[in-house]
């Protein structure tokens, strides 16, 4: 069977975590075995819900509503081995990449990571995997009973949900940390950068942070994430947490439009992962061109209001 | 405090990464090797650890002789000693369990590792480590305060961060935000001419078995070239997305 962690914030079930189910059904109907996914702790809908994504059965753990990765993993490995996993699949969230190295050690499961397709083969199993910060394309097999794959967000989609319940069961179990989790803040009302369909992303040619209203008004208007470039958020314009590219945040959306952004390398790393990117930059030389789809060459402070406006106008 | 840092070594983020023939491996011709950068952070927090605290800072990489000159460098950079764990790594649960079989009874107060490396981009190792040598972990770590026995961390989470605390000994995965990419050190000349002499041990491994084997490699397909739209017509730029690329 196919084993799928069912990751939730705040009691509710993260988009990620619809994917990572549908991903694991698909993985256990080519097996013709059954997909069985895990919520630990709170949650708010009805875990049989995720029978919409493929999941045949549920195993709602109670006992613990913080992340920490070695609970998690303790408690997951444990499944996997009393269930006789084939797979865990993981969504390559914040929490997922804490949990991925922890559960494939006491799983003793072979672990590919940046999985970006379903696997094209089961024995061994052959999964195709992103390297490279995107440079490469790996073809993976792994030789143990039992195998973590840690998805990419936001790239294979979550298919459209049934109407099917899955069957539901409670269980206690101990969760055995060994760091304990404080405070956490979270931006109120912003999409996670990781999670989102779209982004819109700006740097140095916004000329000062005052200058982000613009930036955040084509957001909503796209119901988009913001973030910006490495020397945006060294300068303090911008917070790093807003930062994309290499050594800041990974992301994949459908939609990424970054507004005076030249598109170093590094910031390339962090975002060609984007299905469609678009490129706004007054100078033509500018390297991000060769790296877009769709490209203006233009000042941000003439195109960036009326870009807002004309898909407001679109999408009313 | 005795602190560990693992390094990776990797091709310069610059690097254009070529395949050999077959697409069985990276080809390393032409590529400049660095210190995954991911570890400099690392590295650069537990100089500070060690002169806030007193201590050593050991690196340690797995690889063969071609990795040195990375260790020299993290040597160059500052740390007091070096270890290579002598062979060819091809999967993240072989080289977490040879460094857990370095680190175990070596007395470390802190493991510190980047969260992922820039090369296969696995990120497995950290946390496999940890479970390995059953030591608390703080994953995409972005803060490390230590006091005594304790340490008080924070961690990127989506959207946002969390506080955590643990205590030591324990392996962090860490990244920008350990430190400030301006704080980063680079190896000055005294530096460089006493990293000749400082210590780099040659460790035999213990024959931890691959989990993962990399098949092949290829390079995605090229992209396109670039559909400029005049920006005196907007309405076309929304009509392509819309209607071309779906994305609206």
């Amino acid at each position: 069977m196919v084993l799928i962690f069912a990751e939730t914030w705040n009691g509710q079930f993260k988009k990620s975590t619809f994917e990572a189910v549908r991903y694991g059904a698909e993985c256990a109907k080519a097996q013709g075995s059954q997909a069985i996914a895990v919520v630990v702790g709170a949650c708010d809908p009805l875990v049989e819900t995720l029978g919409a994504y493929g999941a045949a059965k549920v195993v709602h753990l109670k006992g613990s509503d913080r992340f920490e990765p070695h609970a998690y993993a303790g408690a997951l490995s444990a499944l996997a081995a009393e269930l006789g996993a084939t797979q865990i699949v993981v969504s390559g969230t914040a929490n997922g990449k804490s949990l991925a190295g922890v559960l494939a050690a006491k799983a003793n499961a072979g672990c590919i990571s940046n999985v970006t397709a379903l696997p094209s083969s089961y024995s061994p199993l052959t999964v195709q995997r992103s390297a490279f910060s995107s440079k490469g394309i790996e073809q993976c097999s792994s030789a143990t009973a039992c195998t973590v794959l840690v998805l990419v967000p936001n790239t294979l989609g979550t298919g459209a949900a049934g109407a099917e319940q899955a069957a539901a069961e409670d269980r206690d179990v101990a969760f055995l940390g060994k760091s304990t989790p404080g405070a956490a803040q979270v931006a109120s009302g912003k999409i996670p950068l990781p999670e989102a369909e779209r982004v819109v992303s700006a740097g140095r040619g916004l000329k000062g942070p005052d200058n982000w209203g613009m930036v955040e008004e084509l957001a909503a208007v796209l119901n988009a994430g913001t973030a910006c470039s490495k020397p945006v958020s060294d300068i303090g314009w911008r917070p790093h947490s807003e930062h994309v590219g290499q050594t800041g945040i990974q992301i994949n959306p459908q939609l990424y439009i970054a507004i005076g952004i030249s598109g170093a390398i590094q910031h390339l790393a962090g975002v060609s992962g984007s299905k469609t990117i678009v490129v706004i930059n007054n100078d033509p030389e500018a390297p991000f061109f060769k790296a877009a789809d769709y490209g203006i060459v233009g000042d941000a402070f003439d195109v960036l209001p009326r870009l807002t406006a004309a898909l407001k106008a679109h999408l009313n | 405090m005795k602190i560990l840092v693992c390094i990776s070594h990797v091709p310069d983020t610059t690097a254009k990464i070529q395949f050999t023939a077959n697409g069985a491996a990276l080809d390393p011709a032409g590529v400049q090797f660095v210190i995954n950068p991911y570890d400099e952070f690392g590295l650069t927090k537990a100089l500070q650890l060690k002169e806030a605290h007193g201590g050593s800072v050991t690196v340690v990489t797995y690889g063969d002789a071609s990795v040195e000159a990375t260790l020299r460098k993290a040597l160059a950079i500052g740390a007091d000693d070096a270890v290579r764990l002598d062979g060819v790594p091809t999967d993240a649960l072989q080289v977490a369990s040879e460094l857990a079989a370095h680190i175990q009874g070596a007395g470390y107060d802190l493991i510190i590792c980047g969260q992922e490396s820039i090369d296969y981009n696995g990120g497995i190792v950290p946390g496999a480590l940890a479970a390995l040598l059953d030591l608390p972990f703080v994953n995409a770590c972005i803060g490390l305060d230590v006091s005594g026995n304790s340490a008080n961390l924070l961690r990127e989470i989506d959207g946002g961060k969390e506080e955590v605390s643990a205590s030591l000994p324990l392996v962090i995965g860490g990244k920008k935000g350990l430190v400030e990419e301006s704080e980063l050190r680079i190896p000055n000349m005294r530096g460089i001419m006493t990293a000749r002499t400082k210590p780099l041990a040659v460790t035999a491994l213990t024959g931890a078995a691959a989990a993962t084997t990399a098949v092949s490699f290829a390079k995605p397909a090229p992209k396109a070239a670039v559909q400029l739209i005049d920006p005196s017509n907007l309405d076309e730029l929304v009509r392509r997305l819309h209607e071309e690329a779906k994305v609206i």
